[in-house]
């Protein structure tokens, strides 16, 4: 079941360019992600490719300069701002990525819950010390800091978790034993969303892998794909393919547009081996192509 | 947590007694080195005094002796509590100090009160209308606040609520002609509600404005993101966390505003005609310099800036407890 469709999403920023020129910076253009209960989507791409804002929109927690355009569903119900924040820190759950998201002055356990037994039962799945309910974020240690945060968000009983960057700044051990949560509430029948740049875990415990690429997906495919260059369909995809350490750490020429000088047409054309003069035009649709989706002219 | 708070003021109570040993010093050699001459003071409060006399007196002060041996006899007298007599007052300068700090400190502990509520609520209400038209106007009435001096506004109280309206009284701190121990606290409260206001107008402002700021800061915040994603309202945030984190700043500048405290206080308690330690300090500086009444306020008020200080210092081990280097409480 789909619990968390975003179908051609744009986020723009109303910014003012000195004096009282206004206008729009495009950070997000025509996304497209498919979230499924008791399934685990990783959204990969290199910093500043609007992961985490993505995060925001979905939450409707961005800030009043922000417009979003396009759809998002929520089990099939429009996801409208009066529906997100009924849904927000109940059915939808946000995991932030670190210690500084606590309050440096609340103790922990207040944080995770007002209610004490809630605390406690959160606290024994997730192997902390009662004592630890007592102590404040900055007598935390990484790995505690990360159960705590997981506990926090899901004190409420959450249909989609929202996992943001849960793994950097961890020893591998400790990064498999978050990912081994996240795996757990999926299996358990949560839609998991989590959004990394860790490509090698992504792979190893997401169903399903996205890419991001400069604010818009271009490819979603099942995680097994991303074991062979060759079953990638998009060449961005296979770029960050040979990028990682074990397939040869290859870099590609170029880097990622930013917001406010975005090319026209596919946003990965200029860096691209494969384009073709169509690709200067339009961003391309996702298409079906082998099982997975892209948003590629010349992907076979 | 116990014996943090006592080791840290056992450590800043020791700076304090270096830094009163400074401030004594660094006074007496001011008031030394002052145009104000004794002999030229005595001659004129003495009209006709004899040159034998002025000799007598003299050698009675110790006038001829050189400063350093000077200043250690008038220290050997302050620590035994001998701080000399006020000579505009013909009262012993502790005496003096004494019974015109309470009634200071009555006013000083009014308008402090009275602008650190205002002006963390004032902030607390920016911060959480931060950017739209109520932030806008409240901010710029704190910014016209900040730059009033306290004479004027004392004097427009004094013609809108005294003169105009009536309903509080031109100056003093009691009645006149009502024997002290007739002086009901209710006419107290009524003779000290415009000076304290006139003195609390001088920094709640910038209380609001400091609160504001930290606020802004704290909204814009990873655990505020956080709160929000949690579902948690703007006034939710500001209740369960925002007012927690603005506070620590604010004590801390509450606290410190003692020296502007007793600075706004002499104009206040000079435009009222209110009997505190302020108004002692103008008459003690200006007509009749009284250096001992003048150098006793001076120890006295380090005293007081000092104690408020500590009590910053210590306030902030109990409200942050990143502040505190043990675990547990």
């Amino acid at each position: 079941m789909n619990a968390l469709e975003v179908k051609n999403l744009s986020l723009e920023f109303l910014m003012y360019d000195g004096g009282f020129a206004r206008r729009y910076l495009r950070v997000i253009s025509n996304l497209n992600i498919t979230a499924r209960a008791g399934e685990m989507l990783a959204v990969a791409g290199s910093s500043g490719s609007g992961k985490s804002l993505l995060v925001h929109a979905i939450l409707g927690i961005l800030p009043k300069n922000a417009r979003v355009e396009g759809g998002m569903t929520w089990f099939g119900e429009p996801l409208t701002p009066a529906l997100q924040k009924k849904l927000r820190g109940r059915e939808m759950a946000f995991v932030p990525q670190s210690v500084t998201y606590l309050d440096p002055l609340m103790r922990v356990g207040r944080q995770v819950s007002r209610d004490k037994a809630v605390v406690g039962g959160l606290f024994d799945r997730y192997h902390l010390d009662a004592a630890v309910a007592r102590q404040f974020p900055h007598e935390l240690s990484g790995g505690m800091t990360r159960r705590v945060l997981i506990s926090a968000a899901l004190a409420g009983k959450p249909r989609l978790v929202i996992a943001d960057e849960p793994t950097p700044g961890l020893s591998p051990h400790l990064a498999e034993h978050a990912m081994k949560h996240f795996r757990e509430l999926a299996d358990a029948g949560a839609a998991v969303l989590l959004i990394t740049h860790d490509l090698e875990l992504a792979v190893r415990f997401a169903d399903e892998i996205a890419v991001f690429y400069a604010g818009t997906t271009v490819e979603t495919a099942k995680a097994s794909d991303f074991t062979d260059e060759n079953r990638l369909r998009h060449p961005y995809s296979r770029a960050l393919w040979r990028a990682m350490p074990q397939n040869g750490f290859k870099p590609t020429v170029g880097v990622q547009p930013y917001a406010g000088n975005l090319p026209d047409g596919c946003l990965y054309a200029p860096r691209c081996d494969m384009r073709s003069p169509e690709c200067g035009q339009k961003i391309p649709p996702p298409r079906a192509v082998r099982g997975g989706e892209v948003s590629c002219y010349n992907a076979r | 947590m116990g014996a943090v708070i006592i080791k840290t003021i056992a450590v800043y109570v020791a700076r304090g007694i270096t830094l009163l040993l400074a401030v004594s010093v660094l006074s007496f050699a001011l008031a030394s080195a002052s145009p104000i001459d004794p002999e030229t003071r005595y001659r004129l409060s003495h009209p006709g005094v004899s040159d034998e006399n002025v000799e007598r007196m003299r050698e009675y002060w110790g006038i001829d002796e050189p400063p350093v041996k000077r200043y250690f006899a008038w220290l050997g007298g302050v620590l035994r509590g001998e701080w000399g007599t006020s000579t505009a007052y013909r009262q012993p300068v502790l005496d003096v100090v004494g019974v015109r700090f309470k009634t200071s400190l009555a006013l000083m502990m009014t308008a402090w009160t009275f602008s650190g509520l205002l002006g963390f609520s004032v902030g607390c209400v920016m911060g959480v209308f931060r950017g739209r038209w109520q932030d806008r106007v409240i901010k710029r009435v704190c910014l016209i606040m900040c730059s009033i001096p306290t004479f004027w506004i004392g004097l427009v109280f004094l013609a809108v609520f005294a003169a105009a309206l009536g309903w509080f009284p031109f100056g003093l701190a009691v009645p006149p002609g009502v024997p002290p121990e007739a002086v009901t606290l209710g006419q107290r409260i009524h003779h000290i509600i415009l000076p304290a206001m006139t003195l609390g107008f001088l920094s709640f402002a910038n209380l609001a404005l400091h609160t504001r700021e930290k606020l802004i800061d704290a909204y814009g915040s990873d655990w505020a993101i956080f709160a929000r994603a949690r579902g948690e309202s703007d006034v939710a945030i500001l209740f369960q966390h925002g007012i927690r984190n603005a506070l620590i700043p604010a004590v801390t500048m509450q606290l410190g505003s003692f020296a502007e405290l007793f600075g706004g206080s002499v104009f206040a308690e000079s435009i009222f005609s209110y009997p505190g330690l302020g108004a002692a300090v103008s008459a003690a500086g200006t007509g009749a310099t009284d250096i001992p009444l003048f150098l006793g306020i001076v120890i006295f008020t380090a005293c007081f800036i000092f104690a408020g200080n500590l009590i910053a210092n210590v306030l902030t081990l109990i409200i942050d407890p990143r502040t505190r280097r043990s675990t547990g409480i």
